[in-house]
Formats: C-alpha cells, structure tokens, sequence
C-alpha cells in the first residue's frame, strides 16, 4: 500500500468499516512509514478531542428557557396558524 | 491502533412513539421529542452559525418547524435525521444571511484529492489536550473549526461529534455517501494539521511537504 492510498483509506479505517485484507495491508503500511502513522494517530486524537470536548454545551437555564418558548410558539401556531409565529 | 467508536446518545426505540402521539396532537410527546434532542441541535447549530444568539434562534426556529411540518414526516426515516435537516437548513440560512457575499453551501467545490495531502507531520504530545485549561482548549477547538467551509464543518460535526452514521449524515445533507466520506476526510485532516500548530511536540520537526518519506 502506498501513502496515497492509505490517505484515501483513512476514514474508513477509523471508522472500522475496512474489509479484513484493506486493513492488514493498511497497519502492514503503518508499522513501517511513520509520517503515515503520525497523520493516523493524531487524527485520530483530532477526532477524539472534538467529541469529548463538550465544546458548546446548552446550559440548564438557557435550555429551560428555550424549550418554554418553542412551546408557546407551538401553541401559538396551532391556535392561530403559521401567520402567528 | 484502534477505530473510533461513536457516541450515538440517548434511547431511540420508542422515538417513533413519540412522533405518532405528537401527530395526533399530544403537545407533551412533541416537548419530550425537544428535551430529548434540544441540546444536539444547539451544538451543530452552534458549530455551523458560529454564535450563540443564532444558535438560540436556529433551536427555536427548528422545531418550530419541525412541530408544523409533522405531519408531513415520512415515518420511513428517523424523526432525528429529519430534524438535523430542517437544523441545518435554518443555521445555513443564518450564515448566508450573514454572509451574503460569500456562498455559503454544502455544495463547495470538491479540488483534486492532493489538497488535503498532509503537508504538516510532526508528532504531537502525549495527551496534548492537558496542557491547556479547559476554557483555553474550548477557545482552540472553537477557533480552529471556524477556519473551516461550512459545508465541511458540518460533515465533521454531524459525523464526529454528533455519532450520526455516514448514510444518516447524508440523508440530513442530502448529499451522496462518497461525498459525505470526501468531505469528512478533508476535514479530519484539516483539522489535524491546524491543531497540530498546539498540539505537536514541542522541537518536533515541521512537516517535510508530503507523507510517505517512511522511517525516519
């Protein structure tokens, strides 16, 4: 396997959709060529680092207070119709 | 090196439940339908739009239209997926408004395939995230995906963050599956090399313009 074609195999893999020989052929390619094993293991961190990072949370107060005005608009909209809201 | 696992949250069994009741009219099914996916549309509407009033607004505006749209759901799909739609649409429509010099779609030119080659490869810290505080690594993770296309950053959120599939991802965009899987990969990469600039070892070298130069 080249680098090209680890690259283009690098979503796939992370996700844990390869077919067996793919990923054979593909850890074979990473146990030798580190900058590929650098790209795969610090993407990997990219991806884990955004999904833990709680970035963008919706704080107990705000979420009450949105859900209340989503309800009333609800309401509104289904005693009135669409030109209430 | 393992595969990443998603974190696809909370129950969906009885989600279609919900959705029947809430046709017929039962507000209260269609308020446990906002608590359970409030804060999932807040985060990818925060992600797309980039600020937190539009983000509010998009919330808002969503499920709105979600609730006056009910009864056109086609119960075929996931009432979450349909959602995410609708979400993106509003936050996309946000930023266009915003934006309207410059086009702000899902439909971005897909370049040759070397753009996203890496060009950046040096090795990053162990556990590199420790040694920000948290407030200074939410401002680098926020940063550092506003640099990114919309069209891209959404990918990344949908999939990445938010543990939709790659054919649920697709359905909310509609955009085909190759093109979800071309786009995630740019953004994974883009968002490596850009956090590589924090993250990576500190004397580490820079990048040698292309991977595959092997052991060194």
């Amino acid at each position: 396997m080249k680098c090209s074609e680890f690259l283009h195999e690098l979503t796939n893999y992370l996700d844990g959709v390869l077919d067996d020989t793919t990923k054979v052929e593909l850890e074979n390619h990473l146990s030798w060529c580190h900058n590929c094993y650098v790209v795969c293991d610090t993407t990997k961190k990219t991806i884990e680092i955004y999904r833990d990072s709680q970035l963008y949370e919706l704080p107990e107060n705000l979420r009450t207070r949105l859900r209340s005005a989503i309800m009333a608009k609800c309401q509104q909209y289904k005693k009135r119709g669409p030109e209430s809201v | 090196m393992g595969t990443i696992q998603n974190k696809l949250e909370g129950p969906v069994t009885d989600e279609l439940t919900l959705v029947q009741a809430a046709k017929k009219g039962d507000d209260s099914a269609f308020e446990e339908l906002v608590r359970r996916y409030d804060r999932n549309v807040f985060r990818i509407a925060q992600h797309i739009t980039q600020n937190r009033e539009d983000a509010e607004d998009v919330v808002q505006e969503a499920f709105l239209k979600a609730y006056s749209n009910l009864a056109k759901f086609q119960e075929q799909s996931k009432f979450y997926t349909w959602l995410v739609r609708i979400a993106v649409n509003e936050a996309l429509m946000k930023l266009r408004r915003k934006k309207p010099e410059r086009t702000v779609s899902l439909d971005e030119d897909i370049k040759t395939e070397d753009d996203s080659l890496p060009r950046e490869i040096a090795d990053w810290s162990p556990n590199p995230e420790q040694q920000y505080t948290q407030a200074e690594l939410r401002e680098i993770l926020s940063k550092t995906i506003q640099g990114l296309p919309p069209g891209f950053r959404t990918v990344f959120v949908l999939r990445d963050v938010e543990g939709l599939s790659t054919e649920e991802t697709a359905a909310a965009l509609e955009l085909s599956v190759p093109a979800v899987k071309s786009r995630l990969l740019r953004a994974r990469l883009q968002l490596r090399e850009r956090l590589g600039r924090f993250f990576q070892k500190r004397g580490s070298g820079n990048g040698d313009g292309k991977s595959g130069d092997g052991e060194q």
